[in-house]
């Protein structure tokens, strides 16, 4: 997520959520409710090919005979799926060619937001600012994509989804839900019927990819749910950074949103994911309102000594239900996960990864920061598991919680299977309470409360921000001092 | 924030008057008066339990310690009415008997963040980062301290000696108006006494007041006080030059225990 405005000042005067305001934009909805009508009329919309229709339509029939899942640490009242709509658009012709197509009040969003979707623009920015390519999403569709002609250039493909289906089939039929099988789970299933729009991009083999790439995700639409899908394959000794920012308005009702991410590395690339995850998450008092973030994210590091990283910042959604994954099938290769989850008021957040070890020498690191503080509760589930063929796999992990206050809670559920006798495990865990004692200390030095606590938070999950693209990691700092307002005292 | 007002000639820098505080259900400080003019080093002596830990974090406005009567001024200004930061930001420096670790925090990082954060409650531009930088080479000299060592987090796996000296290293940083130094020979060798001793005393000025809590005798033989006061049962219980100090290592706190 672009750094490009200093959200403090940004939320100067403003209260808990910054990004709470709704756009007035003429939208286009499917009729409410979920039936093979409503597929097809989504498929319609985006003007897709048969095939993408039938492999839509067999994920709502398997998703029909799924039951939703209950086995995580978080509890909400049983969603009934055929009060909502599926697919929001703000009214356009065939999709924005060009920045100038593209609703003003929609442009409004994004400039308010941050997120600079005029090339010129960034390319005026500071000699030497980094630049990055971004694909906004509001509610179910893509709204534009920057930088695209540049990318081309070094032979990256990178836009939304619906239009790689329809330009580059064949290589959405050849990756898609090759990760992230259609019935994975619940979720995922519900996302392969209903998708709407997400990020496409794939890089050639040899190409390190000229600029960071992002999307900002934006719900805007009341009543609906945010169902994107995205897929990034990094060809052989490729290289791409990726960033994700998410943000909604403040509303009453829950919203849900079930994202699908598969992400593929064939030998010897690396992605780098990152994610900002910033949701509205529920009045901080009653808990009313709020995003249901159950997404599915999962990469293959499928090539040898191929890697990945996930890095995350969560602060934001009332449920936060995510453990972005890595399946380590190529010899040698790397899975990395490093998180920052964040939980206040009266959220709840189930979230980890999954290091599944298939390949010899393969190698993983986790590094989980939970800090809970309010009423929230803030749950560290994972796995790391270790096939027979796996000889020689090693893990780190380690998993520290952070308590402020005296009414939240913080778990750590970690699954170890290992099916051979040559790998080496690690685990570490810590919980800890925010200190009276220290925040004395830092108060008596001159700091305030607020920047006290920041501090010791920045202290706290300083591994974590590290791994973050530099700019990203300032936003990221700001977005934990902001989430953590008014936790003390 | 309250300003800070001028003192007139006659009026003593910190000023306490018949203060009693309490922590819980319990009276520690009962009836406490104290004058320090400016320019001045005063000692704090008295047995266990006597409440010299609680003045400094009365002072200081640690939660927990609530003041039931009296009063306590610094320049003139109700420190009472204050937050903790507010009084720092205002010269009042406690050098801490056990300094805390902050995890994650590299030392210059905190000390940075936290003398610009005075300087803004005060009004003033944030200190340059060549500056500061300067400023800090220039006072771990001072203190012979391994500058390395300033880049750690803040006091994490740092000797009771370090963490000792890195409370005086802060006290150089932020040149306060008033500062309390509590037990800050306790943990430290003869050779680092000397030295924090040495960074102690550079720091005292015609404009500065300084309080010194001890348990015993030889730190003042290093920091040498204008004026000694022994502290029994929550109270000042008398008062007297140097050679106050002298004599209470000879005979002990038995007389003013029984006396309090």
């Amino acid at each position: 997520m672009p750094a490009v405005k200093d959200t403090l000042e940004q939320v100067a005067g403003l209260e808990k959520y910054e990004h709470g305001f709704v756009t007035e934009v003429e939208q286009e909805f499917a009729p409410r409710g979920l039936d093979r009508d409503t597929v097809a009329f989504i498929s319609r919309k985006k003007d897709e090919p048969d095939w993408m229709l039938a492999w839509r339509l067999e994920a709502f029939e398997r998703w029909s005979a799924m039951e939703s899942p209950d086995w995580a640490r978080v509890s909400f009242p049983p969603i009934d799926y055929q009060d909502a709509t599926y697919y929001a658009a703000p009214k356009a012709k065939d999709g924005p060619a060009s920045l100038d197509d593209v609703d003003p009040e929609i442009l409004k969003t994004y400039e308010k937001l941050g997120i600079p979707l005029r090339e010129q623009e960034v390319l005026a920015g500071v000699t030497g600012a980094p630049r990055y390519a971004v694909d906004a999403v509001f509610d179910s569709v893509s709204v534009v994509t920057t930088f695209k002609k540049e990318l081309a250039e070094a032979g990256v493909i990178f836009c939304s989804m619906s239009e790689a289906v329809r330009e580059h089939p064949e290589l959405v039929r050849k990756y898609l839900g090759s990760v992230v099988p259609v019935t994975d789970n619940f979720f995922a299933c519900l996302n392969s019927a209903v998708f709407s729009d997400g990020s496409f991009v794939y890089v050639p083999p040899g190409v390190r990819c000229p600029m960071e790439l992002s999307t900002y995700f934006r719900i805007n639409a009341a009543g609906s749910g945010q169902f994107e899908r995205t897929l990034i394959i990094a060809d052989k000794g490729s290289f791409v950074s990726y960033l994700e920012g998410c943000t909604a308005p403040m509303r009453d009702e829950n919203q849900l949103h079930a994202a699908v991410v598969e992400l593929v590395a064939l030998e010897d690339a690396e992605i780098k994911y990152s994610t900002v995850q910033n949701w509205y998450p529920g009045d901080p008092e009653t808990g009313k309102g709020g995003i249901y973030n159950f997404v599915t994210k999962r990469a293959d590091c499928r090539g040898d000594r191929s890697r990945v990283s996930w890095t995350q910042v969560e602060t934001g959604s009332a449920i936060t239900w995510k453990y972005p994954s890595c399946v380590l099938r190529g010899r040698e290769s790397v899975g990395e996960f490093y998180s920052i989850a964040i939980t206040n008021g009266r959220q709840q957040a189930d979230t980890g990864t999954k290091m599944i070890h298939l390949g010899e020498g393969t190698r993983s690191r986790i590094i989980s920061k939970g800090i809970s503080a309010g009423r929230s509760s803030n749950t560290y589930r994972g796995l790391v598991s270790a096939h027979p063929k796996a000889r020689g796999a090693r893990n780190f992990t380690q998993c520290d919680s952070l308590l402020i206050g005296k009414s939240c809670a913080a778990h750590t559920v970690p699954y170890i299977e290992a099916r051979n006798g040559a790998c080496t495990f690690e685990h570490e865990a810590t919980t800890t309470r925010l200190s009276e004692d220290q925040l004395f200390y830092a108060r008596q030095r001159g700091l305030s409360e607020e920047e006290a606590v920041q501090l010791l938070v920045n202290g706290f999950v300083r591994e974590v921000l590290q791994e973050l693209p530099m700019e990203f990691a300032v936003e990221a700092q700001k977005l934990v001092a902001i989430s953590l307002e008014g936790s003390v005292g | 924030m309250t300003q800070m007002t001028r003192p007139d000639s006659t009026a003593a820098m910190l000023s306490l008057r018949g203060l009693h505080a309490r922590v819980g259900d319990r009276e520690i400080l009962k009836g406490l008066d104290l004058q320090v003019p400016s320019g001045e080093v005063h000692a704090i002596m008295g047995p266990n339990g006597a409440g010299k830990s609680t003045l400094s974090y009365v002072l200081t406005g640690r939660p927990g310690y609530e003041v039931t009567a009296g009063s306590a001024e610094l320049d003139g200004v109700n420190l009472l009415e204050l937050e903790p930061d507010e009084r720092a930001a205002n010269g009042l420096f406690l050098s801490f008997q056990y300094p805390l670790e902050i995890p994650g925090v590299p030392a210059l990082t905190f000390i940075r963040s936290a003398l610009n954060a005075q300087r803004k409650a005060r009004g003033e531009a944030e200190i340059s980062a060549p500056d500061f930088l300067k400023r800090a080479r220039s006072c771990a000299a001072d203190l012979k301290m391994d500058f390395d060592m300033l880049k750690r987090p803040m006091n994490v796996g740092f000797s009771g000696g370090e963490k000792k000296r890195m409370e005086i290293f802060q006290m150089a940083m932020f040149a306060p108006r008033f500062m309390i130094l509590d037990e800050t020979d306790s943990g430290l060798d003869i050779d680092a006494l000397k030295v924090v001793s040495e960074g102690v005393n550079a720091l005292r000025a015609p404009d500065r007041g300084m309080l010194v809590i001890t348990h015993y005798q030889r730190l003042l033989d290093h920091i040498r006080p204008d004026r000694v006061h022994v502290l029994a049962d929550g109270r000042i219980v008398a008062s007297g030059g140097p050679e106050l100090a002298l004599e209470l290592e000879r005979h002990g706190y038995d007389k003013y225990a029984r006396a309090a």
